[in-house]
């Protein structure tokens, strides 16, 4: 196994994974994912580097439940996202690489669309949404329409619908890629802190190295089909230089 | 955190105010040439032909204060109503058959097309050789066709849906019943309006219709019956009608939309 869990203790949990799109057996099969095993231990930021079409996003929409893998087992806290779907309301909430918040929804009301399938009462969705919305500085905005919002603000409109369910699992897919440099690099900052502050489990998809060793306390670097080339954990104590080495190693696993 | 939104600010009153008076002079525009030039037509023309418009005010008015013709103008209103309502729901529920079912789909969309060849007159014969009833027979003849182009027009506004939007929304674990509320209904509302402005244009044309050879009551009859007296004051006055009613629900749907879609960003540039 890759992880520093056992499978029990794992809060994701992939064993001999693999996804395969089309009839397998067939020249129109393509595998995007090929015996992949992880394990993801709880409160850990995991960083799924990789080059585009790698199978990163596969892989999030299975942790996600939302595809089944092909063969292998996918859990995440000991169940099958895909087949027990509706178990993890409420446990696992993803941010997307576009903000995707409902257009016919002001921002609070997006922020309360996850409360809603809780049956959270509406005075109490309504005062959680607030406090997220306060929280990530979009105070006043609460009855802007997503279209009256910049991008940055409607990203942290999407980073607040995802933590205001109190999930324990974060998925996050890219979510700053489509920001620019400045913004992104100060939701980054700000997602790092309350994912650290909440105890969340995250995993964060990236193509961007800097963004993965700023972002994670565990690198996994993915080659297509999605198999793991780099495995590597670190954490605040861990020195310029040797993260600078750890660079050069991505870098190296990338390029080959 | 110090990125700022797009400008969104209202424009000052006064500039409010006279765009509000070029929308209505604009909208009124229209309809002043075609009175003006009908009501010249009728100085040179018979009364049979082009009568003047005071006599089609008047028998407008007429219709509306005697009790039996007015009743005629609510017939006509609620087969029109019912018929698009029925044909509405039968075409949501096969819409959402089709969009779950590629086999339905394939079934159904053939036939579907084939109705849609088929004019309102040939239905309107089918009906009075097939059935008994009247109403029943205005009923079918509604709902057949305008159920195409509901059912179409759903289908689309299903297959439209933004997938992003589904995932994003299939991510928190809805159920059926919340699904359909925060997310396939607003997203389908705009076409489901659109569909029915642009389906009760057909259907007060094919009520019409259907009541001109196979009823005893409604506009339809009553335009028949001025056509039997050569009364062309008659047949506009009845046909008005119909006119404001249909001018009456669009303008009702305009305002549905105006509340509904508030949401929409608009830009300074048009199409």
């Amino acid at each position: 196994m890759n992880g520093d869990a056992t499978p029990d203790e794992a809060a994701i949990h992939l064993a001999d994974v693999s996804k395969v799109f089309g009839k397998i057996g067939t020249d129109a099969a393509f595998r995007a994912v090929d015996g992949l095993n992880l394990d993801v231990r709880p409160g850990q930021m995991l960083a799924l580097l990789g080059k585009t079409g790698c199978g990163k996003s596969t892989i999030f929409n299975m942790i996600a439940g939302l595809t089944a893998p092909s063969s292998g087992s996918v859990r995440v806290d000991g169940r099958d996202p895909f087949a027990e779907f509706d178990s993890f309301r409420g446990k696992m909430a993803i941010v997307f690489q576009n903000d995707r918040l409902l257009p016919w929804r002001t921002a609070i009301q997006n922020v309360e669309l996850g409360l809603e399938m809780l049956e959270i009462p509406a005075a109490e969705r309504r005062a959680t949404a607030q406090q997220w919305l306060t929280k990530l500085g979009l105070g006043g905005h609460e009855n802007d329409y997503p279209h009256a919002l910049s991008g940055g603000m409607r990203q942290r409109v999407s980073i607040a619908r995802a933590f205001a369910t109190n999930a324990n699992i974060l998925l996050c897919d890219e979510p700053f890629s489509a920001l620019d440099e400045s913004t992104a690099g100060r939701l980054r900052a700000e997602f790092v802190r309350l994912v650290k502050e909440n105890g969340k489990t995250a995993v964060f998809i990236t193509h961007s190295i800097s963004e993965a060793l700023e972002i994670g306390d565990r690198i996994v670097v993915l080659k297509r089909p999605a198999m793991i080339a780099y495995d590597v954990r670190f954490d605040t104590s861990t020195g310029p230089e040797e993260r600078e080495d750890i660079r050069s190693r991505i870098v190296e696993v990338l390029a080959v | 955190m110090s990125e700022t939104a797009p400008q969104t600010g209202s424009p000052p009153p006064e500039n409010m105010l006279s765009a509000a008076a070029k929308r209505l002079w604009e909208w009124v525009l229209p309809f002043a040439v075609v009175i003006a030039l009908w009501q010249f037509a009728s100085l040179f023309f018979p009364r049979f032909l082009f009568p003047s418009l005071i006599d089609v005010f008047w028998r407008c008015l007429e219709i509306f204060a005697d009790g039996s013709m007015f009743k005629d103008v609510m017939v006509t209103i609620y087969r029109i109503l019912a018929g698009l309502a029925g044909s509405f729901v039968i075409g949501a529920a096969l819409a959402l058959l089709m969009v779950r079912s590629r086999a339905v789909d394939k079934f159904l969309s053939p036939i579907l097309t084939l109705f849609q060849g088929i004019p309102a007159l040939s239905w309107v014969v089918f009906a009075i050789i097939w059935f008994h009833g009247v109403e029943f027979r205005i009923l079918f003849i509604m709902v057949l066709t305008t159920l195409p182009a509901f059912t179409f027009q759903v289908l689309g506004a299903l297959r439209g849906m933004s997938r992003d939007l589904m995932e994003m929304v299939f991510s928190f674990r809805p159920s059926r019943a919340k699904l359909f509320r925060v997310m396939i209904a607003p997203a389908i509302l705009p076409d489901i309006l659109t569909a029915w402005k642009v389906n009760l244009g057909n259907a007060s044309r094919v009520v019409v219709v259907a009541e001109l050879v196979g009823a005893t009551g409604g506009v339809g009859y009553q335009l028949l019956l001025q056509q039997q007296l050569f009364d062309m004051a008659g047949a506009l006055a009845w046909t008005l009608q119909l006119v404001f009613f249909v001018l009456i629900v669009q303008g009702s749907l305009t305002l549905i939309e105006n509340v509904a879609f508030r949401y929409r960003a608009v830009s300074e540039r048009a199409i």
